[in-house]
């Protein structure tokens, strides 16, 4: 694809910061690339606390499908008496508290989407007014099905990261805590809090309880997929963008080698 | 007839004194009232006229009126059938015919907007109901009429309150709850393929002594009974928390009496009182028999697949898929997909350096400016 294309597309609308201005550097540019995504260039994008917030999160998601498996597919009957052992108590308990912990993390992600720099709002925002948002999110589209020979380089999340983030951590991320803690408020019962604040419409609104159950593996299960999708293509854009990905979100800086 | 009590026509059938005190006392119990309630139902039962109870039947198998009438401990079957005064119940009474629906004009009239209508069953509404005829009319017109005139109604049983099983995809009568049909009255739901006959008595019992709906959850079920699943207080959940579980219908830890979760036991998502109140005068309940719950109390039980399987069906992926099973596929096809693209994202790079590096080499040879 010719850099004249893309300048044209660009150019209508807000585009996204990352395909403003398309290098006039000489020769011929392999990339679409602005002064600030040019080789060589180095920015600060992740903060401390959204890599905190990534990395408890990841953690959180990997122990609550592990568990949550073994709540629906339990272990082999266990021996001895019933006073013995706890194995399904333990598994439940693990899963319960992790979801505590994600649900708070993720309360605190949203405090932070306030509190920090724009990179930390693109989860929770999808710009779906924005024409130049969805012309690059079908660029995004071509590349990966290998038709564009040249990427567009993003200092935040590309289109189709943003979209399938917004999905599966922000809608999914959500539809779980809600759906979870309705489940977890059956156990509680009538009179605890999260029966009250959860169960209480959450139930009814899915016609049943075991709707409820159904929903909930569902969408853990969409979200284990955006998990090998997104450990794939964050190593495979570390290569082919010849940009940081894994170790910005450790850092927290960007760069651009190339 | 009219201005007779409970107590009366408790006392004109021959019930003691003691009898009815002891039904009394029953009855607070298994409404979770304190004992001082069991005099003050008493009191309204010998004070109170009877209100009268009209039982319309309409798509159903009859196991709701099988089950109330072995209720057992409010009392036996004739003193809680006058009780209730029963006044209309096709099943029950001994008239027939026009004799029969006189009664329900007469109690239209009579108690206008002060009658109790239980109803069986639920109305088809395919075929402008035709396929449940009532005395020569479809049974969604003498449900309307004699709705129209109640105080309340009493959806029992699943067929009622959820649809049940003639409800079924793809419902071909349009079999329709009570509740979607009548829109305009306070209606109790109390589920079960049957409901228990002590929750069906207790409920009624409570309508008729406190003069109110006893409280209800947001889908309309007494909480009392329906406030906890059969999970919470299954005698078997020190099983579940251990981790013990019958794997197989003749194993050892069917004997044993392990939970019977990974048998597709639903009692885990079905809010009932057979745990607690059991069946049969608190002789047993499915799981104490050995079979798991099949989550007759719950809505749309009878479209989910096996009663056997604890990860239930999802008909959209086909009609032996579950979630676990569908999740499996997805991330199996998603990792295979990323592998390919992995795959074919070296090719590529590996094309694009070589033919990079020939180009470079090219511009050189040319000389650059």
């Amino acid at each position: 694809m010719s850099v004249e294309t893309t300048r044209d597309e660009t150019k209508a609308g807000d585009s996204p910061s990352a395909i403003s201005k398309v290098s006039s550097s000489g020769g011929e540019p392999a990339w679409d690339e602005t002064e600030e995504t040019a080789a060589g260039v180095t920015l600060y994008v992740y903060e401390w606390a959204v890599r905190a917030w990534h990395w408890m999160n990841a953690l959180c998601l990997i122990v609550l499908a592990v568990t949550g498996y073994f709540i629906s597919n339990p272990l082999p009957t266990m021996p001895g008496e019933a006073s013995e052992s706890f194995a399904m108590g333990y598994i439940r308990f693990t899963h319960f508290a992790t979801a505590y912990i994600f649900a708070v993390i993720f309360l605190g992600r949203i405090y932070w989407a306030l509190m920090g720099n724009k990179y930390a709002r693109q989860l929770f925002w999808l710009p779906i007014l924005d024409r130049a948002w969805w012309r690059g999110l079908v660029r995004e589209l071509r590349w990966y099905a290998f038709l564009d020979k040249h990427p567009v380089k993003y200092i935040e999340h590309n289109p189709l990261a943003h979209l399938s983030m917004f999905l599966a951590i922000t809608l999914g991320g959500v539809f779980m805590i809600v759906t979870g803690f309705a489940m977890y408020g059956e156990g509680a019962q009538d009179g605890s809090w999260a029966h009250t604040m959860f169960s209480s419409w959450v139930i009814p609104l899915f016609g049943q309880s075991q709707n409820v159950h159904t929903g909930h593996h569902m969408v853990a299960w969409f979200v284990v997929c955006f998990m090998i999708v997104h450990v794939y293509v964050s190593i495979r854009e570390e290569i082919m963008l010849q940009q940081t990905n894994i170790s910005a979100m450790i850092t927290g800086t960007r760069t651009f080698r190339k | 007839m009219g201005k007779e009590t409970f107590y009366e026509v408790m006392k004109r059938q021959g019930v003691t004194r003691r009898s009815f005190l002891k039904f009394c006392s029953l009855t607070a119990a298994s409404l979770g009232l304190a004992p001082s309630f069991a005099a003050k139902i008493a009191g309204a039962m010998e004070t109170k006229p009877r209100t009268p109870v009209v039982w319309l039947h309409g798509l159903e198998c009859t196991c709701c009126s099988e089950s109330f009438i072995r209720s057992a401990h409010p009392l036996a079957k004739d003193v809680v059938l006058s009780m209730l005064s029963l006044d209309y119940d096709d099943t029950l009474m001994a008239a027939a015919g026009h004799q029969a629906e006189e009664i329900i004009t007469n109690i239209r009239q009579k108690y206008k907007g002060n009658f109790i209508l239980a109803v069986e069953g639920n109305p088809p509404l395919n075929e402008d109901g035709m396929y449940c005829i009532h005395g020569g009319r479809p049974f969604v017109e003498v449900l309307r009429e004699t709705a129209a005139d109640a105080k309340a109604i009493i959806s029992w049983g699943s067929c009622a309150s959820w649809g049940c099983v003639q409800a079924a995809k793809p419902n071909p009568t349009r079999a329709t709850p009570v509740h979607k049909v009548i829109t305009d009255k306070p209606i109790i739901k109390v589920p079960g393929c049957p409901p228990i006959a002590e929750v069906m008595t207790a409920v009624v019992t409570y309508m008729l002594t406190f003069d109110r709906i006893p409280e209800l959850d947001r889908q309309g079920r007494p909480k009392m009974f329906y406030g906890q699943r059969i999970h919470d207080k299954c005698y078997r959940r020190p099983h579940f928390d251990a981790g013990q579980f019958v794997e197989q219908w003749d194993d050892e830890f069917a004997r044993r009496g392990y939970c019977l979760y990974k048998m597709g036991c639903k009692g885990p998502t079905t809010y009932n009182a057979c745990s607690t109140v059991r069946w049969n005068g608190g002789v047993s309940f499915p799981i104490q028999s050995g079979h798991g719950c099949i989550g007759c109390s719950e809505d749309g039980f009878w479209d989910k697949g096996g009663f056997y399987d604890r990860v239930t069906g999802i008909q959209q992926f086909g009609i032996e898929s579950n979630a676990d099973k569908v999740g499996i596929a997805a991330a199996t096809v998603v990792t295979a997909g990323v592998v390919a693209h992995a795959a074919a994202s070296a090719l590529k790079r590996a094309r694009d350096t070589s033919g990079e590096r020939d180009k470079t080499d090219q511009s050189n040879s040319t000389g650059g400016n």
